[in-house]
């Protein structure tokens, strides 16, 4: 039984620091909740019908199909905190100061509240799919009884939620003053990190070229095996060995976040000079 | 004829090369063979996984940086590389205990 927990729970770290850490980003912001329990209960769904799906895709592209379709995934995940952090740093301070008020929410945008729930979706889908053919797979294989194999499974889902319940908590004692530039922080690093992992995949299925690899190696220092490694994966895309292309799509996509972000921030502010000076001072 | 020959074998020489390239590795009774690949460093390889069986498995592999779902009954293709000589351990995620294999780059 421990086995299949580990498993799991491995598989699981990642999509409950994404939803931990978006739930948190996104205090105050009304119908977030809903959002949020959708776009899991879409991802569960999904995984299902993507475990099912593994051979078909694994034979498109000469037996690379896996990794395009990792590769996509992960690209429109990017694309969607991406989009979701703009959105955020616009509207920090209104969040900030409203959530001070209790029962004052702030209504984010039909397509805000959509990427929110496509990102999670996505997130629990990659997991989730490899969750349900490793546990399929278990059952299947004779050696282990039923109960184990979900009794295992349910203890590494168990440890997993646990582990994004804890992360949210803490996250949620970051005094308001700060609390969303370090949510905002946490998401740029982390569709960093999913750019970095998408770089990978292209790699592995030999549509990008690794450049150098590897730059560096901390296996050493912290392994990517280890329960730090996997966390600090997680959050900010931590390799012990990565390659050149995995670093430039890294710091590429860390660039074009805050450099969108400064953009439109700056743009509002001119907007809100414009129309404070427009208005006759009376 | 001859010179058309020559064309023809001339054409085929890139295919061999590729051929040489792509690696073959069989999965069964949750064990990899062969255990050992030795591949050329310096250069890309594609390593073509047959999973014989009727479990998934998950190729894995820190030192080469590659991790893949490989479904039961299945093929999958993996690119690994250019490495420098030395040796990459990979296992078999969901069959640790057994499936573990190593590539030596030289």
């Amino acid at each position: 039984m421990f086995g299949p927990a580990l498993i799991i729970f491995r598989e699981t770290i990642e999509a409950a620091l994404v939803i931990s850490i978006v739930a948190a980003a996104t205090r105050g912001v009304s119908r977030r909740t809903l959002m949020i329990v959708l776009g899991v209960l879409l991802g569960v769904l999904g995984s299902g019908v993507l475990a099912g799906l593994t051979e078909t895709i694994a034979d498109l592209a000469e037996g690379s199909g896996q990794e395009l379709f990792n590769a996509a995934v992960l690209g429109i995940a990017v694309l969607m905190l991406s989009w979701h952090h703009v959105w955020m740093s616009s509207h920090g301070a209104e969040l900030a100061r409203d959530a001070k008020r209790v029962g004052v929410q702030v209504s984010e945008g039909a397509t805000g509240l959509s990427a929110i729930l496509i990102l999670i979706a996505l997130t629990v889908l990659r997991e989730g799919a490899e969750s349900v053919l490793f546990l399929h797979g278990m059952a299947s294989g004779g050696s282990t009884s039923l109960t184990e194999v979900l009794g295992g499974g349910a203890i590494g889902l168990a440890g997993g939620v646990a582990l994004g319940v804890l992360m949210y908590f803490g996250l949620m004692r970051i005094p308001l003053k700060w609390f969303f530039s370090v949510t905002g922080w946490l998401l740029v690093l982390l569709a960093a990190g999913l750019a970095g992992q998408m770089a990978r995949f292209l790699i592995q299925a030999d549509w990008l070229p690794s450049l150098i690899s590897p730059v560096w190696d901390t296996s050493f220092i912290l392994s990517a095996d280890s329960l730090a490694g996997r966390i600090l994966h997680a959050l900010v895309g931590y390799e012990p060995s990565p390659s050149a292309m995995q670093m430039l799509f890294y710091v590429v996509t860390l660039g074009l976040i805050l450099a969108a972000a400064s953009l439109v921030k700056r743009h509002q502010a001119s907007q809100k000079l414009m129309s404070a000076a427009s208005s006759p001072a009376s | 004829m001859t010179k058309r020959l020559l064309v023809l074998v001339l054409g085929l020489l890139p295919l061999l090369s590729m051929a040489a390239d792509e690696i073959k590795i069989t999965i069964k009774d949750h064990k990899f063979t062969p255990a050992e690949v030795r591949v050329p460093a310096g250069q890309k390889v594609k390593l073509v996984i047959e999973n014989q069986d009727a479990t998934p498995e998950e190729f894995e592999s820190h030192e080469l940086n590659r991790e893949k779902i490989i479904a039961p009954k299945s093929k999958a293709a993996i690119w690994i590389g250019p490495l420098k000589p030395g040796k990459y351990p990979f296992m078999g995620e969901f069959n640790q205990a057994t499936a573990k294999g190593v590539v030596i780059a030289e």
